[in-house]
């Protein structure tokens, strides 16, 4: 449960982008989330909303984006996504996958208004 | 309203961090281990065994982290090399400032005195210098959390012991994925178990293709020859890229 502790890095880096625009208000950050960052999105938005309450930032909305893991072939180079466990590639029977990009843990965007 | 485009790391500040401490590392040809496991895994017992079989003229030092107590150091303190406790009082992993933390400090410093609510207890028994050649860190218990959290290390090491599941992998893939080496552990307990190696590694190899493995048990020595040879080697590879670097800035100085 690291999850506050992730909300807590966001709201940090909020707090340095507000006070670098002091005529805006920030109202929404973006994250986007991968499958494989270690991090669980419903843990984080509860931690988030625990975090603002009642601060000076309150209200601010936090969007998390989940990103899906990629599988990619390590011989044909075949890209593509599974819901299920897969063993091999779909397009040249290969075992010998790697799984990419799902490792994302980033802040995408923040949706400010004139104060 | 208006959007505005961010594109940077959630944990930015501890990566920048991460990055000094990777730097600092490399330049005093330091090899930084992280080993991560569930709780019980055997990690602070390999490092027991491992600290046993380390040349005594080794410059190498442990830090420990844990919610709470001081158990581990005090276990790891038996073997001469000088070993921090980190307590982190709550926090369920490791990160790069209480690292950088850990590694200044010289004194105690009282929880009170600490804005953090992590604390570091200190070395005792041998002195505490940052020349290392291995610094061998143990993480908190908990194979999630630790895995999002860069340490400045050359390699997050995870461990496995044969008394869980073989699907591990599967289950908790973050880790695995960034792990450079698998070490399954407690395999003296094997002939007593339904575990199956074999499957246990390809699990492993379908999170992640290159990670290497190593089967020991730190209770009769099987497999503990192989493992501190990988510590060795590694080591060698830092030290050799830090002479490389000083060569390669002396022939450009000249």
């Amino acid at each position: 449960m690291h999850e506050l502790s992730i909300a807590g890095s966001i709201l940090d880096t909020v707090e340095a982008e507000s006070a670098r625009r002091p005529g805006m208000r920030v109202v929404k950050v973006g994250v986007r989330v991968g499958e494989l960052s270690g991090v669980n999105a419903e843990a984080l938005q509860f931690g988030f909303e625990a975090l603002v309450k009642g601060t000076h930032l309150d209200p601010l909305a936090l969007e998390i984006e989940q990103v899906p893991l990629g599988h990619r072939c390590s011989v044909c180079a075949h890209l593509f996504s599974a819901q299920d466990e897969v063993s091999r590639c779909p397009l040249c029977a290969s075992p010998e996958i790697l799984l990419v990009g799902g490792d994302d843990l980033h802040l995408a965007y923040l949706e400010v208004e004139d104060r | 309203m208006n959007r505005l485009p961010l594109e940077q790391k959630v944990l930015s500040e501890n990566d920048r961090l991460a990055s000094e401490l990777r730097a600092r590392f490399h330049a005093h040809g330091t090899l930084c281990v992280n080993l991560i496991s569930a709780p019980g895994s055997g990690k602070t017992y390999l490092l027991e065994r491992t600290l046993e079989r380390l040349n005594p003229v080794m410059r190498a030092a442990v830090l420990t982290g844990d919610i709470e107590t001081q158990n581990d150091a005090n276990r790891l303190r038996r073997y001469g090399f000088p070993v921090r406790q980190i307590t982190t009082g709550g926090t369920c992993h490791l990160d790069a400032r209480m690292i950088e933390r850990a590694l200044h400090l010289t004194n105690p410093v009282s929880p009170a005195a600490a804005p953090a609510r992590f604390s570091v207890a200190p070395a005792e028994g041998a002195p505490w210098s940052e020349q290392w050649e291995l610094l061998l860190i143990e993480n908190v218990g908990n194979l999630v959390c630790p895995s999002s959290y860069d340490l400045g290390e050359d390699a997050k090491i995870v461990l496995m012991s044969v008394t869980e599941g073989e699907d591990k992998p599967l289950k908790y893939p973050s880790i695995f994925y960034k792990s450079a080496l698998l070490l399954l552990t407690k395999t003296d307990l094997l002939p007593h178990l339904q575990f199956d190696l074999s499957l246990a590694r390809e699990n492993a190899r379908r999170a992640n293709p290159a990670i290497e493995i190593l089967e020991v048990s730190a209770l009769t020595g099987t497999g503990m020859e192989a493992w501190m040879k990988w510590l060795q080697d590694r080591q060698q590879a830092v030290r050799g890229n830090m002479q490389g670097r000083v060569a390669q800035a002396t022939a450009h100085g000249s």
